[in-house]
């Protein structure tokens, strides 16, 4: 029908125009060959486009909400039950209040305060949700998510604040969940606001600030007492992410101690308002990507870029040369990025010639490239060297021969004692302060001549470059190991958040899980360079033209098993060995749990981030991880669930660490 | 089933599709043909050179040679270069709009009174707490049919974002999912529809419609933040010691309150309860104290000790009369006047809509509305002779002025019924009259019909289609409906029997909750009971003596107070009986759409949001037994003079005034802990102390 009146229209308008307009004859052709200009054609384009695009979202909107679903069971076969839903069927129902605590990143920061710049910004998300202020004002953005550099907290005038409520970090930005996940499985069971609680905190904090300026942790803690209060008595079961591992053990801790300094619950908090601590992804004893964090403010991701596109970073287009000094200056104020350097030293994390995970082999767990390679000839020897040294002790190596060389090969000249040149003060780069504008020549080179570093010299290395930072930061974290807990000055917070460095509270019916992701090349050291030096220029790069014929080194970065954040190690470590059994740290015998779970990517592009993957954040999503935790929440303990589910070689190599327990 | 459904959905799907690519097809189709007899060589591109052979070609079809260029310029066409005219247009707009500096000097708006009273000295002191009040709270899904199954955690009611989109694209399913249980006012079997938390649960309404967006933004100022802030949102469609049963929510307020004491060094809580808000916290303040099974367990100390002050913003204490309309026929001021202005619109049985008989099916599951009925009776609202507002002028100082032509008219054409009129006061106390002579007459000519019918049984003739829309009214006859209209005037406490009449089972349900009277005794144990607790008339304030109680509220807008009824047109089996006479217009602004009007904020009448702190509070009453001081702030309406300004800087609506600037400089003073009389205590400006003085309530 429509399509005959197309047909008809024009033809008959035609002839009237011709038989009426005869006298405009010279005019009409004149006008319509104007009308169909480059600009028209644009504008038909255009019309062209938003028409099929609006139609295109109206059957989109118009389409049922079970239809994708559809499509996906038509393709791949009916999809397994969400564990919600599976755990559902067999009964399990709300039992124990639940607490969420979000880790680094992962949780909106909000505006209260702010410079004239961010008019209209007020109680807007700065941190999380789209980002956009940062492409529309980078710099005042910029200022703002800044701490101050003496103090760690605000700067005058400006006051961020942590979102509250699940939606603090239940999607990081929109359609890339955190907790939504696990949230709508738990809401299967019937939990509802009432017995779910995110502690979301300002993660840029160190831990006790967050104390001292927004009392979070006496919130957390009276909300905790509440949930239970609320509950008919039933305990808490708590499920901390990946930093907020370290700041619920810094609250453990902190919830016990006496009033000024800690929260006055007394010594049976713990074991009266906790059944479970479940940490998901936990750095317990640090991440490795951490230190090249604050020494160059890069990681794999960004050294893969420079790599890849060797202008883009440097280039004074877009201002981006001036991207990672700014990224710098604005973490090294964020205290809580050194409540991640690994702790332990070499005790845990090895030294010059070994390491416990030395022996390692990324072929068995690293599906992607499991030993397709063929070795080429002329890299025979550095293979065979390669395979039996992977020295993981050495964190960071300058150069590759020192990252590969046998200790008694290394030349080693001492940095500590190197004077910094004052020279390099240069104006221009004061707008975006690192310390490194102090170091000078002098103090750049003598830390590239002492060539290696171990855990303990990385704690050096960074006091010598950032003495600022560090002075601030040491005053809140602590890294060593023990000697004697009992030592009062342990009393002190900033040995809190230290597993190595405080004890367990007593609570011997609480139980201590860990569930982490195996399965993913983790960063573990990294090979450094000298950059050529420009005058703002952050003085060290990763080298990424570092590789060795196995994957263990590739792009500067040697990696091991892990959640691609956290090695193994870190994560499994405390749960395996330190706390299990009736041990210094654990002195009441609390019950510890590993559990593991496999990465396996998601099969399908159908399947988003995948149902099965082990990735630090993705594993919020994974099935397995999600129906422990609906267990857990719902009652079970960890011998129902099957103790301990190990694919890792975590026991092995926490035997090799030499630790009195 | 489920999956026919879903073979269903598919089709559709598939068809919309095919249309599409017909669509499509059609498009290129045509534009190919379009193109062959213009000559270009590729499509898209009208090319104005043409080849000689081309040339040729086309001086055969000589009559057509001259119109080519309009044979391509077709409705299509021109619908796509318009469309992409204004798209283009409106991306160029918005992309000026971007890369404007965000703080044009000229654009600055007026300083927010935060900035002010900032630079005053003002920091923040006491923690505060806000109560939203019914409607104005965000609800969202926690579980629920599949046809809400992408909803999980969404905004089904309020918020700045999706909000109510929903309503539209699933009327039925939203509806299902927003009633309640009708016997037990709790949730239906398998929803859980949850309040919103935090302080986004009542921020804004809808997008750009603030309601408590504005106060907190000031609070901000002065340096307040969630840790010092708390919203008390609670599921206003529950009763409220429901809320507590289902939700925890009085438990979690005591909670947040503690917590927040202890955490802020000690410093006692200001709450700010708004609308109904203010009734609920005064339930909370009656539960804290009593023992742990019916109450909070916090002991007879516990408001001395955590509560500076209690501001109540537009309180509904002794209830609103447009409750009674909402419940009676589901219908305002409002309401009546768009049915006014498009007859057929609501009734229409076109696409089965019947709006109306769906909202009244979803509020009556709502147990909150019965708390707002009006309290106290006849002794507070009037009797059929006597009302404590008579004498009030309607006419507020511009509509004098407007209506002083129309005036001099009328007393000329129609003389002696209007002076009649003039004479005698509005009977403000018959709040629903059926007919506008029987809101006029003197009691004596009233016809005395006796209400005794209302106590028989209402089993007439229970009609067997129970309809999705049930409510119940298809219980009942027509005959009942008669026997009701004819009796002609209903006070509160008849209306009162009335709605137990008409809707016995929920005003059973909600009974059970709320109570209306006036209490004799109150040392008498049954005001132990939680129904008599947010009836201030039916029980004691805290023994605080340093608490204080605010009553802040707007005055000089025309609030609804009294209502002219009919019969709906019998001509529908089904529906709502009743409805507002919108034809019934007074000789002045009283009575206006079959609606009497008094003075008060659009919503609450004065006497309701000021007498219980003009009088029933003040000093050692009955009722305030340790004589906490109270505090009576009234506002001015000033409608905004300017578009600029939105909804108004001092206005006085009943909403609008969290945005008015007096009030928040009051709250913010309040806030940094100035007490009542630093302030400069009372500040009124309507008749409220007159009024007050005739309500003959014991204290």
């Amino acid at each position: 029908m429509s399509l005959i009146r197309r047909k008809n229209v024009p033809e008959s308008s035609e002839a009237e125009i011709v038989d009426a307009e005869d006298d405009k004859k010279s005019k009409v052709p004149e006008r319509k060959n104007r009308q169909w200009s480059c600009l028209d054609t644009c504008c038909w384009m255009v019309g062209c486009i938003c028409v099929v695009w609006w139609l295109l979202l109206f059957s989109y909107n118009a389409m049922p909400a079970s239809f994708p679903q559809f499509v996906t069971e038509a393709i791949t076969g009916p999809l397994p039950d969400p564990p919600g839903v599976k755990v559902l069927k067999e009964g399990l129902k709300v039992k124990h209040p639940v607490v969420f605590v979000p880790g680094i990143v992962t949780a909106g920061l909000e505006l209260w305060e702010g410079k004239d710049c961010t008019d209209g910004l007020f109680r807007k998300r700065l941190w999380g949700g789209t980002f956009g202020e940062v492409y529309k004002r980078p710099l005042c953005w910029m200022e703002h998510m800044i701490l101050d550099n003496e103090t760690g907290l605000d700067p005058p005038g400006v006051r961020v604040r942590p979102v509250t409520g699940l939606v603090a970090a239940d999607y990081f930005a929109p359609g890339y969940f955190v907790w939504a996940v696990l949230i709508g499985n738990l809401a299967r069971l019937g939990y509802e606001e009432k017995n779910m609680y995110m502690a979301s905190y300002d993660w840029r904090l160190s831990f006790q600030n967050t104390e001292v300026r927004d009392q979070t942790l006496s919130r957390i803690k009276s909300n905790i007492e509440l949930m239970v209060a609320t509950s008919g008595g039933k305990k808490a079961v708590i499920i901390p992410h990946s930093m907020g591992v370290l700041y619920f053990l810094h609250f453990m801790k902190w919830v016990e101690a006496p009033a000024p300094m800690g929260g006055g619950g007394g010594p049976n908090w713990c074991a009266k308002h906790l059944k479970a601590v479940m940490n998901i992804g936990g750095p317990f004893l640090g991440v490795p990507k951490s230190v090249p964090g604050l020494f160059s403010a890069e990681v794999r991701d960004i050294a893969i870029i420079r790599a890849v596109a060797p202008g883009i970073l440097d280039k004074d287009l877009f201002r981006f040369h001036m991207m990672l000094q700014h990224v710098m200056k604005v973490t090294r104020t964020w205290d809580s990025t050194m409540s991640m350097i690994p702790k332990g030293g070499d005790t845990i994390w090895g030294g010059l010639d070994w390491s416990p995970e030395e022996g390692y082999s990324p072929g068995k767990r690293d599906q992607n490239n499991n030993g397709t390679e063929t070795p080429d000839n002329s890299e025979d020897e550095n293979l065979i060297s390669d395979a039996k040294h992977a020295h993981y002790g050495r964190i960071i190596s300058f150069g590759k021969e020192a990252a590969i060389a046998a200790a008694a090969e290394l030349k080693r000249i001492d940095f500590r004692d190197a004077v910094k040149g004052r020279n390099v003060a240069n104006s221009s780069c004061r707008d975006v302060w690192t310390e490194y504008h102090d170091m000078g020549f002098g103090g750049i080179n003598a830390v590239a001549e002492y060539k290696v570093y171990t855990a303990d010299e990385i704690l050096e290395l960074l006091q010598f470059v950032a003495p600022k930072m560090m002075a601030r930061g040491s005053a809140h974290f602590s890294y060593g190991i023990a000697e004697n807990l009992d030592d009062p000055k342990y009393d002190h917070y900033k040995y809190w958040s230290n597993p190595l460095e405080t004890k367990l509270p007593n609570a011997p019916d609480m139980e201590i899980f860990t569930l982490y992701g195996v399965g993913i090349p983790t960063e573990r050291a990294y090979v450094y360079g000298l950059t050529n030096s420009a005058e703002c220029a952050i003085p060290f790069q990763i080298d990424t033209s570092a590789h060795c014929a196995d994957s263990c080194l590739a792009g500067g970065v040697y990696t091991v098993d892990g959640d691609e954040t956290v090695p193994t190690l870190s994560a499994g470590y405390m749960c395996a060995k330190g706390w299990r059994g009736k041990t210094r740290f654990n002195p009441s015998g609390i019950k510890t749990y590993v559990r593991e779970y496999d990465h396996a990517p998601p099969a399908t592009l159908l399947e988003g981030r995948g149902t099965q993957s082990g990735a630090h954040v993705d594993i919020m999503g994974n099935f397995a991880l999600i129906e422990d935790v609906l267990r857990v929440a719902a009652g079970a303990t960890g011998e129902e669930l099957g103790g301990d589910q190990i694919y890792s070689d975590i026991l092995k190599w926490a035997d090799r660490i030499k630790l009195d327990l | 089933m489920n999956s026919s459904k879903l073979k269903g959905n598919l089709c559709i799907a598939m068809l919309s599709f095919a249309s599409l690519l017909r669509f499509l097809r059609i498009c290129i189709f045509e534009h190919l043909k379009c193109c062959s007899l213009l000559g270009c060589k590729s499509y898209g591109t009208p090319e104005k050179k043409q080849s000689p052979d081309e040339k040729v070609f086309q001086e055969i079809k000589k009559s057509r040679n001259k119109r080519q260029k309009p044979m391509g310029w077709k409705c299509v066409d021109n619908c796509c270069w318009i469309v992409g005219y204004l798209c283009t247009t409106s991306w160029l707009l918005l992309f000026l709009l971007y890369i404007v500096p965000v703080s044009l000097p000229g654009l600055k708006g007026p300083e927010i009174p935060g900035a002010r009273l900032k630079r005053e000295g003002l920091v923040a002191n006491h923690p505060v707490v806000l109560v939203p009040g019914i409607i104005t709270g965000g609800l969202e899904l926690w579980e629920g049919k599949p046809c809400a199954e992408p909803l999980f955690r969404k905004r089904l009611w309020g918020g700045w974002g999706s909000g109510f989109t929903d309503i539209f694209r699933r009327p039925v399913c939203w509806m299902d999912h927003l009633s309640l249980h009708y016997e037990t006012g709790l949730d239906p079997p398998g929803i859980r529809v949850r309040p919103a938390p935090g302080l986004v649960a009542a921020d804004y309404f809808a997008p750009g419609y603030f309601v408590w967006a504005i106060l907190i933004e000031n609070l901000a100022q002065i340096g307040y933040e969630d840790r010092n802030m708390y919203m008390a949102a609670y599921d206003w469609r529950l009763s409220f010691q429901n809320t507590e049963v289902r939700d925890r929510s009085l438990s979690r307020l005591k909670g947040q309150i503690e917590i927040m004491y202890a955490t802020n060094g000690d410093k006692k809580v200001v709450v700010f309860p708004h609308s109904m808000g203010a009734v609920y916290f005064l339930h909370f303040l009656k539960w804290v104290e009593l023992p742990a099974p019916v109450g909070g367990g916090g002991g007879s100390g516990w408001c001395a000790k955590y509560i500076k002050a209690i501001v109540n913003i537009g309180p509904t204490f002794l209830g609103v009369p447009k409750a009674f309309a909402t419940i009676l026929s589901a219908e305002g001021k409002d309401i009546s006047l768009i049915r006014a202005m498009a007859a057929g619109l609501l009734e229409s049985e076109f696409l089965g809509l019947q709006t109306i008989e769906h909202v009244m099916r979803v509020s009556r599951t709502w147990d909150s509305i019965v708390s707002l009925l009006p309290k106290g009776g006849e002794t507070v609202w009037g009797n059929l002779d006597w009302s404590p507002e008579e004498g009030y002028n309607c006419e507020s100082e511009e509509k004098r002025q407007l209506q002083a032509l129309s005036k001099e008219n009328n007393t000329r054409s129609s003389t002696d019924k209007s002076l009649f009129q003039v004479k005698h006061h509005k009977k403000y106390g018959r709040i629903i009259s059926f007919g506008k002579e029987a809101s006029e007459v003197v009691s004596s000519q009233l016809p005395t019909f006796s209400k005794d019918f209302m106590h028989s049984s209402t089993s007439a003739n229970s009609s067997t289609s129970r309809g999705e829309f049930w409510t119940e009214y298809d219980d009942m006859s027509r005959e009942n409906f008669q026997k009701i209209a004819e009796n002609k005037v209903y006070t509160t406490t008849d209306l009162l029997d009335l709605l137990r009449y008409v809707a016995p089972k929920m005003m059973q349900r909600a009974e059970a909750h709320y109570s209306h009277g006036i209490a004799e005794n109150l040392e008498d144990p049954k005001y132990n009971h939680h129904k008599y607790w947010s009836n201030p008339l039916e029980t004691m304030l805290p023994d605080a003596p340093d608490m204080e109680t605010y009553c802040m509220y707007g005055v000089g807008i025309p609030t609804e107070r009294s209502y002219v009824y009919k019969m709906s047109p019998s001509d529908r089996r089904k529906g709502i009986p009743f409805r507002i006479d919108n034809s019934a217009d007074g000789s002045d602004s009283c009575l206006r759409g079959g609606v009497y009007f008094v003075d008060g904020d659009e919503s609450v009448p004065v006497l309701s949001s000021g007498f219980m702190c003009a009088k029933g509070w003040r000093g050692k009453t009955r009722f305030n037994p340790s004589g906490s001081a109270t505090y009576v702030r009234e506002y001015r309406h000033k409608p905004p003079s300017s578009m600029l300004e939105g909804r108004g800087l001092e206005s006085a609506g009943h909403v609008d005034i969290m945005g008015n600037v007096a009030l928040i400089e009051d709250v913010l003073r309040i806030a940094a802990g100035a007490t009542g009389s630093e302030l400069g205590g009372d500040r009124i400006h309507s008749d409220l102390l007159k009024m007050c003085n005739r309500v003959n309530v014991p204290l």
